[in-house]
């Protein structure tokens, strides 16, 4: 790798790849069947800074650039993919709402919390009837005096069962919706109204819930628009932002699993025997670890360019970032059915990680954009006048 | 409570070791540094005893500017400050030369106690605590599974052939650190500590800042020259009883080839 590190980057990515030989990879098994990360695991996730990598230092987090934290992502994708998950939305979606948009306020009042990881945050913008169709969401937040009141229901939420507050998005004007009649706010899970509902049982990720959340009545104060009052209507543009970054870092993920299924792979290769040879002497084992570790070079030069582009550039990569997770997501796909057929049958039994590498990472080409609508966003921006 | 660690840093147990062309050091190109782990359970007791009775957790190593990124990893993980003795001359040194180097730099730090593993994974040499204890004239309590200190006093385990041995001395003195992993539980370096260790404050010196002349702790003065190395022989492959035979014919086979063979019943 070409890349100059600092000398911080070089220890923390180190204390990262320990962390997770030694304490998660071990658990990972575990985890998988029980359906949970266990506690003391979680605490010593928050121990070790993680859950505020791109929290800016002032409220204290890391503030660590993009380019940063997608190494931090690369390494930590290794293993297990709930462990990301359950920091993925302090980091990401669940703060970066309140980090782009929100008042200084807000920001002082929840950013402090969610990156010592004491309070979890999640992101509620999905709907039953709109998943790629963001706009269509039929959430109703209306202003009764000093508080909105919030009806309708969210699903398919990651951390949606532990979370301690979520950035809901809401129709504040459904004559205008996402031209101005969709609003942002902070729900805390004690206001009244706010509920969990079902916790939905998944192909992958298991360790990291996602759930529906109920809004029955929900009584919002005032000031708790993501931006303040301003801010009322500007809702759907906050969610393409943050929707916009964290494509990029699903980039990281998908580039750090990739890396991993290939050593395994190589590693297997070497030492599996048949015909009296190991697998890796056969070129048509060799052929599928050649065309890996190859799309995984393209991966990760437009994952770190991009990162960087934002790093310098601020929000205006939308066409990197979404060339990113589509690239990178689709790319981890074809990975992980090469290390399955590298594996063969052992690689289909629970025995070893790749089966649950081939599950998990399945994940990453639907949510936070499908692939369909990243092709969809970069041919938009290639037609604009 | 002033407390110093001595640490060094070594190659990564899980490096692949290559002999270099001179025959006597190892390729150092592609080897992964770390901080000696019995060196990182020093770091671990020191903190402890920090956040017992307070005070300063000070690093002494020697060695080149790779070190460096070992010191900051030990102050990330809450030591405070740092003393790198960087002079070629050390870099042809015997232990005792280093020893002598370090007692140096203890003696400008005056500590209450001095934490160290009892080895090096690198060259396992086990001499470099005894000898520092020896130069500042201090006791000196080995191969501590645990460790308890009053301020005045410390107190060790050490195991011996499957018991145990209880040690106790006054202060000052130099413990070293046995145990494993599993004993001491080195804490990781959180990486907001990791941020903070930047601006902590490391002294670089040379032999001659520590009022030391390169004679007396360089090449010349080794007791001891490292001569050469030898890779461990390579292992021969394991051999399979198969031919045509029933389980009884097999294990016939396996008894008359460990006795004939490999000779070892």
């Amino acid at each position: 790798m070409d890349i100059e590190l600092s000398e911080d980057m070089k220890i923390m990515l180190d204390t990262i790849k320990r962390f997770v030989q030694r304490e998660l990879e071990p658990i990972s098994r575990q985890v998988e069947e029980e359906d949970k990360i266990p506690e003391e695991i979680v605490q010593k996730m928050r121990e070790l800074g993680l859950f505020g990598l791109a929290i800016p230092q002032e409220y204290g987090g890391l503030g660590l650039s993009l380019f940063e934290e997608c190494l931090i992502y690369e390494e930590l994708s290794k293993t297990n993919a709930c462990f990301r998950a359950r920091i993925a939305t302090n980091n990401g979606i669940g703060s970066q709402g309140i980090i782009i948009d929100g008042t200084e306020e807000q920001r002082r009042k929840y950013l402090p919390k969610l990156a010592s990881g004491e309070w979890t945050a999640c992101f509620a913008l999905t709907e039953p009837e709109a998943g790629s169709d963001a706009a269509n969401i039929k959430t109703r937040a209306e202003l009764q005096g000093d508080h909105w009141v919030l009806n309708g229901k969210k699903h398919f939420i990651t951390n949606g069962d532990i979370a301690d507050m979520a950035t809901v998005f809401a129709v504040t004007d459904p004559q205008k919706r996402a031209r101005g009649g969709i609003t942002a706010f902070i729900v805390e899970k004690n206001f009244p109204g706010y509920r969990v509902g079902t916790i939905e049982k998944k192909m992958g990720h298991r360790g990291s819930h996602t759930a529906e959340l109920i809004f029955d009545n929900c009584i919002v104060p005032k000031e708790n628009v993501i931006g303040g009052i301003r801010m009322v209507g500007q809702g759907f543009k906050t969610a393409m932002k943050v929707l916009d970054r964290g494509r990029i870092a699903i980039g990281a993920s998908a580039v750090g699993a990739a890396q991993k299924l290939l050593e395994l792979s190589v590693d297997y290769a070497k030492q599996r025997v048949q015909f009296g040879r190991p697998i890796a002497n056969f070129q048509a084992i060799q052929f599928m670890l050649a065309d890996m570790a190859t799309q995984i070079y393209a991966a990760r030069q437009i994952l770190y360019h991009a990162a960087r582009l934002r790093d310098k550039m601020g929000t205006s990569v939308t066409k990197e970032a979404s060339m990113v997770k589509l690239f990178c997501t689709e790319m981890v796909s074809r990975v992980a059915d090469m290390a399955l057929q590298i594996h063969g049958g052992m690689g289909y039994m629970k025995d070893y990680p790749i089966e649950r590498f081939y599950r998990d990472v399945r994940l990453m080409r639907i949510y936070e954009g499908t692939s369909e609508i990243q092709r969809l966003v970069i041919a938009r921006e290639l037609l604009k006048d | 409570m002033n407390i110093v660690v001595l640490l060094k840093q070594t190659p990564d147990t899980e490096s692949v070791i290559r002999i270099a062309e001179d025959g006597r050091s190892i390729n150092t190109q592609d080897i992964k540094w770390i901080i000696n782990p019995y060196d990182e359970f020093a770091v671990e007791a020191a903190l402890r005893l920090k956040e017992q009775h307070g005070g300063t957790v000070t690093i002494v190593s020697w060695g080149p500017q790779r070190v460096v990124e070992s010191i900051r990893t030990a102050m990330a993980m809450g030591a405070d400050k740092g003393v790198l003795i960087d002079d070629e001359a050390l870099y042809e040194s015997d232990s005792l030369g280093v020893a002598k180097a370090l007692t140096a730099a203890v003696k400008e730090i005056d500590p209450d106690i001095v934490l160290c593993g009892h080895r090096a994974v690198d060259y396992d040499h086990n001499q470099r605590g005894p000898m520092v204890a020896e130069m500042l004239g201090w006791p000196h309590l080995p191969l501590a599974v645990s460790l308890e200190c009053d301020g005045t006093t410390v107190k060790i385990e050490r195991p011996v052939e499957g018991g145990k041995m209880i040690l106790e001395s006054s202060l000052p003195a130099v413990v070293t650190m046995g145990g494993s992993h599993a004993v001491w539980n080195p804490r990781y370096a959180s990486l907001p500590g990791i941020m903070k260790a930047k601006k902590k404050p490391l002294e670089v010196k040379k032999l001659a800042d520590l009022g030391l002349d390169p004679s007396e702790c360089g090449e010349e003065a080794a007791k001891i020259r490292l001569v050469s190395l030898e890779m461990p022989p390579e292992r021969k492959p394991g051999r399979i009883i198969n031919g045509n035979l029933d389980t009884e014919g097999k294990a016939k086979e396996l008894v008359r080839a460990l006795r004939e063979e490999a000779k070892v019943i």
